[in-house]
């Protein structure tokens, strides 16, 4: 691939701003991940009865059981919205600007 | 004999190479061979025999390197998610997470979590970049705008180590799972396991290991499903009915509704974390299964797929783990000498396979146990296909030969390679039987999370990086881990038979990862050549091509 077509789409404004909220969609959902993640773990390390709690008075279930199903459930969801507005909205104007640097 | 491996795993863990450690439930510990189960066999030889047919098939359709090591980039979004939940679900996932839950309920969860987590993380930050800049293996990606030599030597390196403490990990667990529950000699089974997988990979390529492992992954979630509903069905399918007798069928209690004592030390709790999320980012196996699919789209539908099928199938283990306490540990007929306090017949990596026999009889017990091989069987293909790939391609072709190959030359040295490294994996599955090799799949990913992740992530992600420091930043994490986990009690007093470890902690990404990332860092701020500034300066096209995919590998015309 010639450098000069790279350069062509490097200097669409476009590009650099389709690129930037890309980057910030993918790194919120990164972050929410390993927040939510990383938490649960703390919680598992530093407060382990709040994950033992039963779920209402008499239960055997306990809180962590939903918590831990919710955080695989959650999740998958995540993946599941970055795909829908990946194929939605970025494949489209991802195909605009490569036909904007003339391809 | 003992006296030789002995000496042997001494020169071993002290000079060669360099030996890490998790924790206990990924491996499979020590077993007594079993009468020969005549349903396991017959369904086996199914298995065996549908898949060395598309081996057959395979075979006639991989011609370029491109059908070998990418099945020339046909392999669907669906399929490839499924085959990734194949190639990274090992029987370990089956056994020793069940048994995990078993013996110690709501942690085994935890691990599981821990084991999910890492999806989504690639989903977000990795898939498509890794399609848009890769082509065989990741050290493709590393090396894209750095020093095709001495970066490409360190990915290989990086991938070769976990390919072969995985492979091994995965042999010795395989030989006592076969002798278990097939009722054949360890020696064999191991040579069994290698030779089918030499077969898959020199003849079939990725189109056979794909097809081998969505073919596994079918089974194996079919399988668990099944000894699932049938044991939650014995409870009315009410989670709380099936909580309050677990509880009250183990000595354990209350307390396994929520977290104990596994992970209950900060440090290694989020070690732990940090090395199965970011050590799954960094297995050569897993990121060679992102250059089989057409376009950056399928690779982002493999991994939502790849997520679906892991998460449920944790939420399977977990249930089949609670109930296997009620029906399997109060029932005398699975423990020895009937007493139900004492040994569990087979080992401690039962539960599932008992809970089988309890809900299905026999013919599902030799359903579960034929899903259990079929299952390592998908994993060491992957392994060896990719372990092949960093020999032939990188080391071979593009270092030793710098580029100048052709591609029939190329996918020879693979086809060697990877018979060589069924003879490694066979050699090390024998050898390391007696072993507590509970700190292998630590070890594995711990260099994983440590060495391949930090350089991988860096070089798409970071415009600083230079060779200097992706090399010195890649040697800093591998050497970091591997000596953590020799100092760490699972190797230093387990395996060595030391009174004390060197180290407090046995898991090392919390330490070695962020060592590895510095190094980085620091080396590349400080490198002023003038390759560094050719290197910094070419990262913006490599990010045309990342985002866009343009430029990217394409699919083979055939």
């Amino acid at each position: 691939m010639s450098s000069e077509i790279y350069k062509r789409i490097q200097n669409n404004p476009r590009y650099q701003e389709e690129m930037a909220k890309r980057s910030r969609f993918s790194w919120t959902l990164a972050a929410i991940v390993l927040v939510v993640f990383y938490g649960f773990i703390l919680v598992v390390a530093f407060a382990p009865h709040l994950l033992a709690t039963p779920l209402s008075e008499g239960s055997t279930t306990s809180v962590g059981i939903p918590i831990g199903v919710g955080i695989i459930v959650f999740f998958w969801l995540l993946t599941g919205y970055f795909i829908h507005r990946a194929n939605k909205e970025f494949d489209a104007t991802n195909i605009e600007i490569l036909r904007e640097a003339d391809l | 004999m003992s006296r030789l491996i002995a000496m042997f795993v001494a020169v071993f863990a002290a000079g060669l190479w360099v030996v890490p450690a998790f924790a206990a439930p990924a491996s499979l510990g020590e077993t007594q061979q079993q009468a020969v189960n005549p349903n396991a066999i017959i369904m086996f030889l199914i298995f065996v025999g549908a898949t060395l047919g598309i081996t057959y098939w395979a075979s006639k359709r991989t011609k370029t390197a491109s059908d070998f090591y990418a099945a020339g980039r046909g392999i669907s979004g669906t399929q490839n998610g499924l085959a990734i939940a194949g190639d990274y679900m090992s029987a370990a996932t089956l056994l020793g997470l069940t048994s995990l839950v078993y013996t110690r309920g709501y942690d085994g969860f935890i691990y599981c979590i821990a084991f999910y987590s890492c999806w989504p993380f690639i989903m977000f930050v990795m898939a498509e970049r890794l399609r848009n800049l890769g082509k065989f293996t990741f050290a493709d990606i590393v090396s894209y705008r750095l020093d095709q030599k001495r970066v490409r030597t360190m990915a290989a390196i990086g991938s070769l180590t976990v390919v072969v403490f995985y492979l091994t990990a995965q042999m010795v667990g395989a030989g006592q799972l076969i002798k278990l529950l097939f009722g054949l000699p360890y020696w064999s089974a191991v040579a069994l396991v290698g030779v089918l997988m030499v077969i898959y990979v020199t003849f079939g390529g990725m189109i056979a290991t794909t097809w081998v492992q969505i073919i596994k992954a079918c089974l194996l979630l079919g399988g668990g499903t099944l000894v699932m509903l049938l044991a939650f069905s014995q409870f009315g399918f009410s989670f709380e009915a099936l909580a309050t007798q677990a509880v009250a069928a183990s000595s354990s209690g209350m307390k396994l509704m929520g977290p104990g004592t596994l992970l209950s030390d900060p440090v290694t709790a989020v070690s732990l974390g940090l090395g199965l999320m970011f050590g799954t980012a960094g297995l050569p196996h897993i990121l060679m299964r992102f250059f089989t699919v057409p376009n950056a789209r399928a690779a982002r539908k493999s991994v939502f797929v790849a997520t679906f099928c892991v998460g449920f199938f944790f939420c399977v283990v977990c249930i089949m783990g609670l109930a296997a306490i009620v029906i399997v540990g109060q029932n005398p007929a699975f423990f020895e000498g009937g007493n139900i306090a004492g040994k569990m017949i087979g080992g401690g990596n039962m539960p599932a396979m008992h809970l089988a026999k309890a809900v299905g009889g026999n013919l599902l017990l030799g359903f579960l146990a034929a899903v259990a091989f079929a299952t390592i069987l998908a994993v060491v293909a992957g392994l060896a296909l990719a372990g092949a790939g960093a020999i032939a391609h990188d080391l071979y072709a593009s270092v030793i030969k710098g580029g100048k190959v052709t591609e029939a030359a190329e996918v020879r040295v693979s086809r060697l390679s990877s018979l060589a490294l069924g003879l490694v994996a066979v050699l090390f599955g024998i050898l390391f039987e007696k072993l507590n090799i509970a700190f292998l799949v630590g070890l594995t990913f711990g260099i994983a999370a440590s060495c391949n992740f930090p350089i991988l992530i860096l070089s798409m992600y970071w415009k600083g990086l230079t060779t200097r420091g992706a090399v010195w930043g890649g040697i800093v994490g591998l050497v970091s881990a591997t000596a953590i986990v020799i100092f760490s009690k699972a190797v230093w007093v387990t395996v060595l038979g030391n009174a004390a470890p060197l180290f407090p902690y046995e898991q090392p990404a919390i330490f070695s990862m962020p060592a590895a990332f510095f190094v980085a860092w620091i080396v590349s701020v400080l490198d002023k050549s003038p390759r560094a500034a050719r290197e910094i300066a070419a990262y913006d096209d490599q990010m045309v091509r990342a985002q866009t995919g343009l430029g990217a590998a394409g699919a083979a015309s055939h």
